[in-house]
């Protein structure tokens, strides 16, 4: 790969439009002119992204861009004050049902895997399945374990997640969020707290999972990833959507001086 | 591979070489030892002679306690009232069937893998309490009623505490909760709740509960004076509780929460499957502390008249046909708390073994 800083931009085109995905399908998520505060701080300055079902984004941006707060909005780990976000035609509000209805259509997997410590791996895939969606256990055991199965790890399925490495662990927590059968997938730095040796196993997995249909977004700095797998890269900085490309685009042609900025700084090493 | 059959290596130490490295390791704890050594001998000799080999095991009267040491035969004597009060002597196999279905839950607790001892110790919490409201006060199922006030002895210590420690864990898990919860009301009321309770000392709760506490009920309502006591035990009890699982609490990580929440579990089940069994855990040692706290302090239902094994004790040696019994009353109360208080300790440090699955957090 070249330095995608060389060349410079000669077609200035403004946000492109996913391609591969039916244009005329409403969207899966749906966030209009969002804002967030945290009490006087406006993290997320209205923040506009449509993404339709089975598109998968990238998202990534400077420390303290606002990218893990963005993402939490969307399952309502964070509320937001002002704008819009719907989630297969539901809206986030303050209404716990919609957000409860909403949560079991979106899977989640967090920097640090944050699993549940005094549930065996197959629990914890279990749990949920179990107690929010009332399937029973024998049904509920058996799809954990096709989960577990396509994560690589059906043999330590009766460990604590204490006793697993860093990424054992997180692929049990892909597992785990698969297990509801979520319609979306959030990913938020799924590889940034892993040892170098460990991440391409969780990459691979995702890898895998993208190639299945899955709706995704990903907040991560692993540009590898993106460039295999995004059917479009979101870069925010300061609260803001700074660049939005399909990644070929993104990366050979950005358009922001930020984003050139940014992209000179990761892709140095 | 030869490595996959190696053993790590096992640290063993002869008798001698044990005492070389933890008794005599430097001059310092050479003379430590030696002196600590010298202590134990004189005064363990004096106190087995009194305790054992001095002491008047046999006999039915004051009459038969001539030797040294200790009269037994007091305690022995007087076991029935110091175990069941006034209970009719007739209706004593009530207290009994009690006592043997609270080993048959307990003891196997104490049992590795002893068949259905999750079961047995489910039952303990449930059905047995369940059975002892019908059968200690009886007045059902053709039963003969026995007042509350003939009640007394171990065995009303044993009713107190029972009842103050399976109440006061519930009571405080939810007033824990409600003290972390969004809602600025639920949240007032139990800080009010805690903060009240736990600044009285529980003397004034008996006192309040069996002077004051009539006064405020409405004519006709009318709890005994145990009943009131227990009401008062429960909540000084839940108060305390509250604060050692708010502890707990807050000492889960907020991954834990959001990764629930995330997963779409609501607050109880979020709660209840994710957070309280790893908040619980965490604190064990200090529930069981206050567990072992509440043992003791239901002593204090003397002041209000009921007796309780010190309670009974301390009303018989003052009795004018045994003299001097005093040090072997308080020695057997000493015991037989010792005995409930040492169980807990042990079972907790067991749960706690149980438990660990190997997580750093
Ligand atoms: N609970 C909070 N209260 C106040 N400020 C917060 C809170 N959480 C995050 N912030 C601030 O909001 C901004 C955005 O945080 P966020 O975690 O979304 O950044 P990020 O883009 O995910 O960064 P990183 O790459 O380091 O994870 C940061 O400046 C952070 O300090
Ligand atoms: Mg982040």
């Amino acid at each position: 790969m070249g330095n995608p800083m060389t060349e410079q931009s000669q077609t200035p085109e403004t946000v492109s439009s996913p391609q591969g995905v039916a244009g005329d399908s409403s969207p899966i998520i749906k966030v209009e002119g969002m804002h967030k505060w945290y009490g006087d701080f406006h993290v997320l300055r209205d923040l506009n992204l449509d993404v339709k079902q089975g598109e998968r984004i990238v998202i990534c941006g400077p420390s303290g861009s606002g990218k893990s707060t963005f993402i939490r909005c969307i399952n309502r780990l964070e509320e937001h004050q002002q704008g819009k976000i719907i989630v297969d035609n539901v809206e986030l509000t303050d209404d716990i049902r919609q957000i409860d209805t909403v949560r079991r259509e979106v899977g989640m997997v967090f920097q640090h895997f944050n699993l549940f410590p005094h549930l065996t791996v197959l629990e914890n895939c279990c749990l949920s399945p179990m107690w929010v969606r009332k399937i029973p256990r024998k049904e509920a055991e058996a799809t954990a374990m096709e989960y577990l199965e396509r994560v690589k790890i059906p043999d330590q399925a009766h460990k604590f997640p204490g006793q697993l490495s860093g990424g054992q662990q997180q692929r049990v927590a892909i597992a785990r969020a698969l297990c509801m059968k979520p319609k979306i997938m959030l990913f938020d730095e799924p590889t940034s707290a892993l040892d170098p040796e460990m991440i391409k196993e969780v990459l691979d997995v995702m890898i895998e999972l993208a190639g299945s249909g899955m709706t995704m977004l990903c907040v991560t700095h692993e540009m590898g990833f993106a460039k295999t797998v995004a059917d479009r890269v979101i870069f925010m900085d300061a609260g803001e959507i700074v660049e939005e490309a399909p990644p070929h685009e993104f990366f050979t042609n950005p358009q922001e001086p930020r984003t050139q900025k940014f992209l000179k700084q990761i892709l140095q090493h | 591979m030869t490595e996959s059959t190696m053993k790590p290596p096992k640290k063993t130490l002869g008798p001698v070489a044990w005492m070389r490295e933890h008794l005599f390791s430097s001059w310092y704890n050479t003379l430590l030892t030696l002196l600590i050594g010298y202590v134990l001998v004189t005064s363990l000799g004096p106190l087995l002679s009194w305790l054992f080999f001095d002491a008047n095991f046999a006999g039915t009267g004051p009459e038969s306690c001539t030797g040294a040491g200790a009269c037994w035969v007091f305690v022995s004597e007087r076991l029935n009232f110091f175990i069941y009060g006034f209970y009719p002597d007739d209706q004593q196999w009530r207290v009994d069937v009690m006592f043997i279905l609270l080993a048959v839950a307990f003891v196997p607790q104490f049992i590795e893998g002893f068949p259905g001892r999750k079961w047995l110790g489910i039952f303990g919490m449930t059905g047995l309490p369940l059975i002892g409201y019908f059968l200690i006060p009886g007045g059902s199922f053709g039963l003969e009623e026995v007042p509350s006030t003939k009640w007394g002895g171990l065995m009303l210590t044993l009713i107190l505490a029972y009842i103050g420690i399976l109440a006061s864990l519930p009571i405080g898990t939810l007033l824990a909760l409600g003290r972390r919860s969004d809602m600025p009301i639920i949240r007032g009321l139990c800080v009010v709740f805690i903060e009240v309770w736990r600044a009285v000392p529980l003397i004034t709760v008996l006192f309040m509960a069996s002077v004051m506490l009539p006064l405020f009920l409405p004519e006709g309502v009318n709890f005994e004076k145990l009943s009131r006591a227990l009401i008062g035990i429960t909540l000084w009890q839940s108060a305390y509780m509250a604060e050692v699982i708010r502890g707990g609490l807050q000492a889960i990580p907020r991954g834990q929460y959001e990764a629930a929440d995330a997963l779409g579990l609501g607050y109880w089940k979020k709660m209840g499957l994710v957070i309280l069994p790893q908040a619980l855990k965490l604190v064990i040692p200090g529930i069981v502390n206050t567990f072992i706290s509440l043992f003791k302090d239901t002593t204090l239902v003397l002041i209000i008249g009921l007796f309780d094994v010190l309670g009974a004790v301390q009303s018989t040696i003052t009795d004018p046909a045994w003299q001097n019994v005093a040090s072997e009353g308080y020695v057997f109360v000493a015991f037989c708390f010792w005995v409930f208080c040492f169980g807990m300790s042990r079972y907790s440090q067991n749960l706690e073994r149980k438990l660990d699955t190997g997580h750093k957090t």
